[in-house]
C-alpha cells in the first residue's frame, strides 16, 4: 500500500511570527499506529491541521496519496479524518445522529447510505442508543466517542487524533482506548498521556521545536527517560514500561 | 436527562397528533393565529374568542396543560404589557376618575384589547415550543426558505448556549471562590473582564469549529438526513385552523 502520510522539509510560521514548523521530515505507512509525542508549543497541531489541508505551509506533503496542494482539498478530508481536542468543537448539529450524518452527507452519499454509516459508526463507539440526544446532554467521554463515530462515518483512511484522553477519568479514558484499539485503520495519535501511546501505538515520534527529533519504537522511546527529559516529557509515577508488554 | 423528552422545551404528549405534524404546518399555523389576531380592528371580540379557542383546542390536543403555557407566557408578557399599560394615562377623551389618577375610557379599551393580541400571540408562540422541537422549527424555516445564514445563525446559537451558560458559571464561580463580592460600582469591573474573556473564548471557539466544519467537508450549506412529510393531517389542521377564523376575520 502507498505512503498514508510523507511529509518532506515541511515548514511554517504563523502570522504573528511564531515558528509551528521547523522542516519536519515524516514517513507512515498504510496500517501503522503512530504516536506523536513532545512538549506543548511543538507544532503538535499544527502538523496535524496540515494532514487536512487547513493550514499550508512549504515543503512537500502526500497523505493518502493525494498531494498538497496539487490535488482535490475534498478528497483529501474525506481520505483523512480528524478528531479535535475538544468535542464540543467538533460536534455542533442539534443532536448526535445529524452530527455524525454531516460528513456522509457533505461527501454527496445518498440518504440511505448516510443513515447505514450513521447506525454503523454510532455502534463502533458503543453510541448507538443516543442518536436522537443533543451534544450538550452527553458527558465529556461520550462526547469524545461522537466525535469518534463522526469522523468514522465518513470512513477515511487515515484517523488523527488529538489529545483523545484529555480531562477524562481513568475508566472513561480506558473504555476509549478499548475503542481505539479496535478501529482498524491508520492511526496518527497526537497525545501528551504516555502510558496511552505504550497502549495503542507501536511506533512514536518525538516533535520538539516544529521537527522531529526522534522516531522509534513507542516503548524503546518511552524507556530513554534522558531523551524525554530533554523534551519536558515524563512517565507518570509507578508506571512500569516493562509491563507493557506487546 | 432521561424521560420523554430529549428536547428541551417540548411539553405534552409527544406522540399527540398536534406533535407529530411536519413542523412546517404548526408554524404556518400558529403564526397564521397571530396574524389573524393582530390585524384584526380593536374592538372585534368575536375573533379573539375564536383564536382563543382555537390555541385551546391545539393545547388539548396536544396535551399541554395551561399551566406549563402560562409558566412560560409569563416569562414574556410582563415585557410586552409593559408598553400597553401607560396608554390609558395618556389618551384623551372620556376621563374615569379613579381616586388619585384620572384614566381614559377609550385608553382603557385599548389596554384590553392590547393586551389579548399580547397573550394570544405569545400563548401561539409558546404552544409552538411546546410542541415542536427546535431543530424542528429551525428545520421548518429552513424548508420555507427564511434566510439561510438566519437559520445557521440560529442553530449554533441553540447548540453553543448551553456550553457558554456552563463557562459563565464556571467563571462565576472562579469569582466567588477568590471572594469577589461587589458592594459598589467600581468593584464591578471584574465583571467586565469575565465577558471580554468570555467574548475571546467564543471567538477562538468560532474558528475551531470553522475548522472542525471544513475538516468534514463542510460546503456552505447545511445538510439534511431527514426529510419533512407534508401529510393529509397537516392538510387537515391547516384547513380547520384556517376556514374557521378567516371566516369570523372577514365576516365581521
Amino acid at each position: 500500500m502507498s505512503c498514508a502520510i510523507h511529509a518532506r522539509d515541511l515548514r511554517f510560521t504563523y502570522p504573528n511570527g511564531v515558528t509551528g514548523l521547523a522542516g519536519l521530515d515524516l514517513r507512515i505507512t498504510h496500517g501503522e499506529r503512530v504516536a506523536v509525542l513532545g512538549p506543548n508549543g511543538a507544532g503538535k497541531t499544527t502538523l496535524m491541521l496540515h494532514l487536512n489541508a487547513l493550514l499550508t505551509g512549504s515543503g512537500e506533503l502526500e497523505v493518502a496519496g493525494l498531494r498538497d496542494g496539487h490535488d482535490d482539498v475534498r478528497d483529501l478530508r474525506a481520505r483523512v479524518g480528524l478528531i479535535f481536542q475538544d468535542p464540543d468543537d467538533q460536534l455542533f448539529m442539534p443532536t448526535v445522529r445529524e452530527d455524525v450524518a454531516f460528513g456522509p452527507l457533505n461527501l454527496g452519499l445518498s440518504k440511505p447510505e448516510v443513515q447505514d454509516r450513521v447506525t454503523r459508526a454510532l455502534t463502533a463507539v458503543r453510541m448507538d442508543a443516543h442518536g436522537e440526544r443533543a451534544p450538550h446532554q452527553l458527558s465529556l467521554g461520550q462526547r469524545r466517542r461522537v466525535a469518534i463515530a463522526s469522523v468514522l462515518a465518513m470512513d477515511p483512511s487515515l484517523l488523527v487524533l488529538d489529545e483523545p484522553s484529555a480531562n477524562l477519568d481513568p475508566r472513561t479514558r480506558r473504555e476509549l482506548i478499548e475503542t481505539l484499539d479496535q478501529i482498524d485503520r491508520t492511526l496518527l495519535i497526537v497525545t501528551h498521556d504516555l502510558p496511552l501511546a505504550a497502549a495503542l501505538c507501536e511506533r512514536a515520534v518525538l516533535l520538539s521545536g516544529g521537527r522531529i527529533v526522534a522516531d522509534r519504537p513507542t516503548l524503546d522511546l518511552l524507556a530513554d527517560e534522558p531523551l524525554l527529559a530533554a523534551h519536558d516529557l515524563e512517565l507518570p509515577d509507578g508506571f512500569d514500561l516493562r509491563l507493557m508488554s506487546r | 436527562m432521561s424521560g420523554p423528552h430529549l428536547h428541551t422545551g417540548v411539553a405534552g404528549n409527544p406522540r399527540s397528533p398536534i406533535h407529530r405534524l411536519d413542523p412546517r404546518t404548526k408554524l404556518i399555523g400558529l403564526a397564521g393565529v397571530t396574524f389573524v389576531v393582530v390585524t384584526t380592528p380593536l374592538p372585534a371580540w368575536p375573533v379573539y374568542l375564536a383564536c382563543a379557542l382555537a390555541l385551546a383546542t391545539v393545547a388539548t390536543l396536544a396535551g399541554v396543560s395551561p399551566r406549563t403555557l402560562w409558566s412560560r407566557a409569563k416569562v414574556v408578557l410582563p415585557l410586552v404589557l409593559f408598553v400597553a399599560v401607560f396608554v390609558p394615562f395618556f389618551r384623551g377623551g372620556e376621563q374615569l376618575d379613579l381616586g388619585p389618577v384620572h384614566v381614559s375610557k377609550e385608553g382603557l379599551e385599548t389596554f384590553a384589547t392590547v393586551s389579548v393580541k399580547a397573550l394570544l400571540g405569545t400563548l401561539s408562540a409558546v404552544l409552538l415550543g411546546a410542541t415542536t422541537s427546535f431543530p424542528d422549527v429551525l428545520h421548518a424555516l429552513e424548508r420555507l426558505k427564511a434566510p439561510k445564514l438566519l437559520v445557521l445563525i440560529a442553530a449554533f446559537m441553540y447548540r453553543y448556549l448551553f456550553t457558554i451558560v456552563d463557562e459563565v458559571q464556571r467563571m462565576r464561580a472562579a469569582l466567588a471562590a477568590r471572594g469577589y463580592a461587589p458592594k459598589h460600582a467600581l468593584q464591578v469591573q471584574a465583571i467586565g473582564r469575565v465577558a471580554t474573556a468570555l467574548f475571546l473564548r467564543t471567538y477562538e471557539r468560532a474558528e475551531r469549529v470553522h475548522l472542525a466544519m471544513l475538516a468534514r467537508g463542510w460546503r456552505q450549506t447545511m445538510p439534511r438526513l431527514d426529510t419533512l412529510a407534508y401529510t393529509r393531517a397537516d392538510a387537515l389542521f391547516l384547513a380547520a385552523l384556517a376556514t374557521p377564523l378567516l371566516a369570523i376575520r372577514v365576516l365581521l
